[in-house]
């Protein structure tokens, strides 16, 4: 016991980051809401379709890296600035490409992503099909 | 036919199984690549990031002659990883700015008193804006950007001693 506090002391001040963070605090919109409501729900409503960039499987809204919390308050800002939604996501695909965007658009890349659910069902119905046919027989 | 549909599901497994696995065996590659190369540097105009050196604006990168473009920071490990390399650049005669990200100007002062400064000019970079706006995903990353500000080359993660070819082709090519 006499030496529990020593071993706190050494628990909490040995977990060094495996990543270093930034010492500068989080930019002043990463984690402060804006102040009209509405624009505060349109962003965060953005912010959960953006992927982090650094912590590759979060959006930006779930994610505690300091670049998550900057891509945070570039949300805020734009939509209190008055941009849409779309727009601000249109910018950062221009940069990132669709990758970083949780809504995929159609295109050439990904309408096997949108197709396959179709084509599964259409497979499914032909099988049962013949399923059906061989009973009524 | 009849025969040959019933093999099919498990040829279908097996496709899938041999997919796995190569895709296990294979490292994923999760770097980004900036889609902004081939175009103009977005406009931007960063206040210095250490009083040893000027600021850094999208102009000063529009001089007429290619310049590297390191984004970097001093809590970065890989960034003084690379140093070396960097100065190796300088040294032959490439002109390297640099943008520091989300850094304090003690920070920066300290980190090129300890790993060498291969930089003319430096820029903050505090809430990453301006990294954002280059679709660079991490530090560091080094753009090479030709005489009229057209991004032309991004190299991702650090320089390593045999990436240093590629990266003074490109700056060649720049020019």
């Amino acid at each position: 016991m006499k030496y529990l506090p020593a071993l706190l002391v050494m628990m909490t001040s040995s977990a060094a980051p495996a990543l270093a963070q930034s010492s500068l605090p989080p930019a002043r919109y990463a984690d402060r809401q804006l102040q009209d409501p509405a624009q505060e729900a349109e962003a965060k409503k953005l912010m959960e379709t953006l992927r982090c960039l650094v912590c590759q499987g979060q959006s930006i809204a779930d994610s505690d890296a300091d670049m998550a919390g900057d891509m945070r308050a570039l949300v805020r800002q734009r939509i209190a600035a008055g941009e849409e939604p779309e727009a601000i996501r249109q910018w950062l695909v221009e940069r990132y490409g669709a990758w970083v965007s949780y809504d995929p658009p159609v295109e050439p890349v990904t309408w096997p992503l949108w197709a396959a659910p179709l084509i599964l069902l259409a497979g499914g119905l032909w099988l049962a099909r013949g399923r059906f046919r061989r009973k009524t027989r | 036919m009849k025969r040959f549909i019933l093999w099919l599901p498990l040829a279908i497994f097996v496709i899938f199984a041999v997919t796995v696995a190569i895709s296990l065996r294979t490292p994923a590659d999760t770097r980004i690549h900036s889609r902004m190369i081939g175009k103009t540097l977005p406009d931007f105009a960063l206040q210095p990031a250490t009083s040893s050196h000027p600021g850094l604006s999208s102009a000063d990168l529009k001089s007429g002659e290619p310049r590297l473009l390191n984004v970097f920071a001093s809590w970065c490990l890989p960034c003084a990883v690379e140093s070396p390399q960097l100065i190796a650049l300088k040294q032959r005669g490439i002109p390297i700015d640099a943008i520091a990200i989300r850094d304090r100007p003690e920070d920066v002062a300290a980190f090129l008193a300890k790993y060498g400064d291969p930089f003319a000019r430096i820029g903050s970079d505090p809430e990453t804006e301006v990294q954002f706006a280059l679709g660079s995903s991490g530090v560091p990353e080094t753009f090479v950007v030709d005489g009229q500000g057209v991004i032309r080359y991004q190299h991702i993660g650090d320089i390593r001693p045999e990436n240093l070819p590629e990266l003074v082709a490109a700056y060649e090519d720049a020019r």
